[in-house]
């Protein structure tokens, strides 16, 4: 005896949910394919780096967190997750971040 | 007194039902068991820890008697190592930077995590096997292929890894192929440990028993709960820079070259551009918490064994859970205090120097709380509780002495010195590996249903105890009198080191006294699987899960799915019949 | 042996252990990413010179694979939801384009790859083109995982349909996490590399 036969019922989710989500999944698509445009047609403009980078970091943001709010299900997911999630980006914005300002920061004594 | 003793085929565990009998190969090699996984990783971290002992042993001859040929031994080592006995400078660095990686990567982290962890951390929580068992044997394959690479590297031409257990670019850039195979082997340590790490997060969330709620968690689970959190976030940078170190090797990419440089005369042909402090960057990110990794599981152990032989509760323990966690916080965010000599600004060191101070707070409060737990206790110096104890002022020790590393105007003078190799060895080995010890005299009974030898134990407690501080003190003064770390002769070309060159052969003959006395603890090891006092459940009269399965537990670990009534350290509870109420009975 | 909340949820934290698992090793992912992309910053912000991407990379041919991921994105999303609905061909049908997807973006990277080396222009050129190589190709070797890992529960993985379809409906799901990680991956890959 294995200790997964528990049919459970699939029970946070019934049909009409399911619908709901799929309509959720088919405007997020279309939303993605928009922002896509928009990003490669901005670049089109080269607008000055920090401007550009700003830009392009924005719709990256929102594009990634439509990704991972609606298809990776993020936004009804447990409390644990976020913990996690939130302790993980802790973590990179500081990787990100502190190597380069450490490098830069002595940068006038070299 | 003692339990009485259980004899014969253990009861037949009740949920288990159908499990055909494995061949030998499923049950012994290729087994999901955490227990056997976890004997798997504690013998071969063990083997680890010795080889990278011997391979310290062989350097500490040529750090005494510089330039002298080795005996019998050097003879074996062929010409290419040492040519009439005597050493290389390439050999000694081949030594020293495996030395280094072996008794990190293969010694301590997989005993540490992959032994103790595996084999306690169900038990200890009342379940089963861990959440996800196949993927706990492929963590310790991953393991095994990386020390195997590890040891091949040995037999490339040119020898090992010889460029610091840190490889620092430029230098691990254009060393020879023993780089490479180093590189290799650490992306599958890497992936090992990621593996395992996910696997304990899981199993210690989900299959706790009933009734076991965080706050009721022994230490030594919040310990390796912590620990985990630190491998799985802070590996994978290494594991991206060891791939550019590879891409830098391999593919003649210029990840951590920088322009210019110019190699025995020739400049090299490479595009240049990169930047060698990007590879110390993503190197120290995980090294830091990975200091932390080498020492948390120990401390969770030490917690486990003075709350035993104390008969008293653990002062402050929810000081301790808290101070556990904030430290693996803070440990992401120090790690540049490793890089204070590399022209960082007055800006970042002083932000680096400032959480390196912040986390000496969490440190000194769990080492009190330990210290405090033992006033007023019922001590029991048995073999385990001889190395709990032994390790408390050794941590003091290596924790205080780090202080002036933390500040970075102290750390001008001390950085790259033996004060540093004193600092750190003081906290890993008469720390971390006492804490080993200590686990495994103490667990020992668990997994074989045999006491250890008490009186062979305390003579390896007693000569370690001496040996690890005739080796490791002398150090720091060899280092405040100036002489660097990695000098193949120990300082003796220079004539600052002389007032303090004979401090070396002390310390070589500390570490080859060290290894007669470790004799007894591994006859002790084997002699005992058969000829150990027989022992029940709970020969410690112990209070956390792990003591109400079976010694040894069979294939799901308990009769009986296990419940946890109460916090795990309740001893000497007034008005109770007996010194102790275990967590798991009613 | 019985490892419980394999299938169903625990209680308290209303999850099993493989959703627990697949965040886990998707929040060393980001870590993983994290570190490239740190050293891209630090590299870029310390060079002298450094090209803008459109002047070194195939915009449009990079604009259409970032369409195609994010496409495999929402078949992969809808596969689930057929399983969830109990519809196993449209599961099938889904998961085929999914996979399909992802070959399609392979194939695009070949060419790009391709391309590059016939110019000339490897890992070894200079550090835009080392740590260009570099993102995509570790990208590139987890689309290859990924794909692997669809086309097992495509073919024979499947079976477990049968036995335990809320089992398979988790592995699916999970699956589907690791693969939308991947298109994440690549919404800031793109950009970042090909546009600035």
């Amino acid at each position: 005896m294995t200790s997964d036969h528990a049919v459970e019922a699939v029970a946070d989710h019934h049909a009409a949910d399911i619908d709901r989500h799929v309509r959720i999944y088919i405007t997020v698509f279309v939303a993605l394919m928009v922002l896509t445009i928009v990003t490669v047609a901005v670049s089109r403009f080269h607008l000055p780096v920090p401007i550009a980078v700003s830009v392009a970091l924005l719709v990256a943001i929102i594009k990634g967190s439509l990704v991972a709010c609606y298809f990776m299900h993020l936004i009804s997911e447990k409390r644990l997750i976020y913990a996690v999630l939130t302790l993980t980006v802790i973590f990179f914005a500081v990787l990100l971040a502190l190597p380069v300002l450490s490098y830069h920061d002595g940068f006038w004594m070299r | 007194m003692s339990d009485p003793v259980v004899v014969g085929p253990h009861p037949h565990v009740a949920h288990e039902v159908h499990h055909e009998e494995l061949g030998f190969w499923r049950k012994y090699v290729f087994s999901t068991d955490h227990k056997v996984i976890g004997i798997q990783y504690a013998v071969t971290g063990l083997l680890f820890l010795l080889f990278g002992f011997s391979l310290m042993m062989l350097m500490r001859w040529q750090l005494a008697y510089p330039g002298a040929p080795l005996p019998l031994l050097g003879r074996l080592l062929g010409d290419t190592r040492m040519p009439g006995g005597t050493m290389l400078p390439e050999f000694y660095n081949e030594l020293g930077a495996m030395h280094g990686t072996i008794m990190v990567f293969l010694g301590v982290v997989p005993l540490a995590v992959g032994g103790f962890g595996n084999f306690v951390l169900p038990l200890q929580i009342g379940a089963p096997d861990m959440a996800f068992p196949r993927i706990n044997m492929m963590s310790y394959w991953c393991l095994f292929l990386g020390g195997v690479t590890m040891l091949g590297s040995f037999f490339v031409p040119g020898g090992a890894a010889q460029s610091g257990w840190t490889s620092y670019s430029p230098l691990a850039d254009i060393a020879g192929t023993g780089q490479t195979i180093w590189l290799i082997g650490m992306i599958f340590l890497i992936t090992s440990s990621l593996l395992g790490s996910i696997n304990f997060i899981t199993t210690t969330i989900q299959l706790r028993a009933k009734g076991l709620t965080f706050m009721r968690f022994p230490i030594f689970v919040w310990a390796q709960f912590v620990t985990s959190f630190l491998l799985l976030l802070a590996f994978p940078p290494l594991e991206a820079a060891g791939v550019m170190q590879l891409m830098d090797r391999v593919a003649g990419t210029s990840f951590f070259l920088p322009s210019g440089l110019v190699v025995s005369g020739q400049p090299l042909t490479n595009a240049g551009g990169g930047n060698p402090l990007l590879w110390q960057h993503l190197f120290w990110f995980l090294a830091h918490p990975e200091v932390y990794v080498l020492i948390l599981p120990g401390l969770g152990i030490v917690a486990e064994i003075v709350a035993n032989n104390t008969r008293k509760p653990l002062w402050g323990y929810r000081s301790i859970v808290y101070s556990l966690i904030f430290l693996g916080f803070m440990s992401f965010i120090v790690w540049a205090h490793h890089m204070f000599m590399t022209g960082m600004g007055t800006a970042m060191a002083a932000f680096f120097q400032t959480t390196t101070m912040i986390i000496s707070i969490p440190s000194v409060v769990i080492l009190t709380a330990l210290i405090l737990s033992l006033w007023g206790g019922s001590i029991r110096f048995n073999t385990p509780m001889l190395f709990a104890v032994g390790f408390l002022p050794m941590f003091g020790i290596g924790g205080l002495t780090g202080l002036p590393l933390g500040l970075n105007i102290s750390d001008i003078p001390l950085h790259d010195t033996y004060y540093v190799i004193g600092h750190f060895h003081y906290v890993v080995a008469p720390g971390t590996i006492f804490a080993m010890m200590a686990g495994i005299y103490y667990w020992y009974p668990k997994a074989t249903g045999r006491k250890m030898n008490e009186l062979l134990g305390k003579i390896h407690f007693a000569g370690s105890l001496v040996c690890m501080n005739v080796i490791f003190m002398p150090m720091f003064f060899i280092g405040l009198a100036g002489v660097s770390r990695r000098l193949f002769d120990g300082g003796a070309a220079y004539a600052f080191a002389q007032p303090v060159a004979h401090l070396n052969v002390v310390s070589s003959w500390g570490a080859w006294i060290l290894a007669l006395f470790q004799l007894p603890f591994i006859f002790n090891f084997f002699w005992s699987i058969k000829n150990g006092e027989p022992v029940g459940e709970n020969p410690w009269q112990a209070t956390t899960i792990e003591w109400s399965a079976p010694s040894p537990p069979p294939h799901g670990n308990f009769v009986g799915a296990p419940e946890a009534y109460r916090g795990p350290y309740e001893y000497s509870v007034p008005g109770a019949a007996k010194d102790f109420m275990p967590q798991f009975e009613a | 042996m019985g490892i419980p909340y394999t299938v169903t949820t625990r209680r308290d934290t209303g999850l099993n252990n493989g959703k627990i698992g697949i965040w886990l090793f998707l929040a060393s992912e980001v870590m993983l990413f994290g570190a490239l992309f740190a050293s891209y910053i630090l590299i870029r912000t310390g060079a002298q010179t450094w090209p803008r991407g459109d002047t070194v990379l195939n915009v449009p041919l990079a604009t259409v694979n970032t369409i195609v991921l994010i496409s495999s994105s929402v078949t992969m999303v809808m596969a689930w939801a057929s399983l969830m609905r109990h519809r196993f061909e449209t599961f099938r049908i889904y998961m085929g384009i999914t996979i399909l997807c992802g070959l399609a973006f392979l194939v695009i990277k070949f060419f790009e790859y391709s391309h590059h080396f016939e110019e000339g222009l490897y890992p070894r050129s200079d550090n835009f083109h080392a740590i260009y190589f570099t993102l995509t190709g570790l990208h590139g070797l987890h689309v290859i995982f990924g794909m692997a890992v669809n086309a097992w529960l495509w073919g024979p993985g499947s079976k477990l349909w049968k036995t335990n379809p809320v089992w398979f409906t988790n592995r699916v799901e999970n699956s589907g996490l690791f693969w939308h990680f991947v298109d994440l991956v690549w919404i800031f890959l793109f950009p970042t590399l090909y546009l600035l």
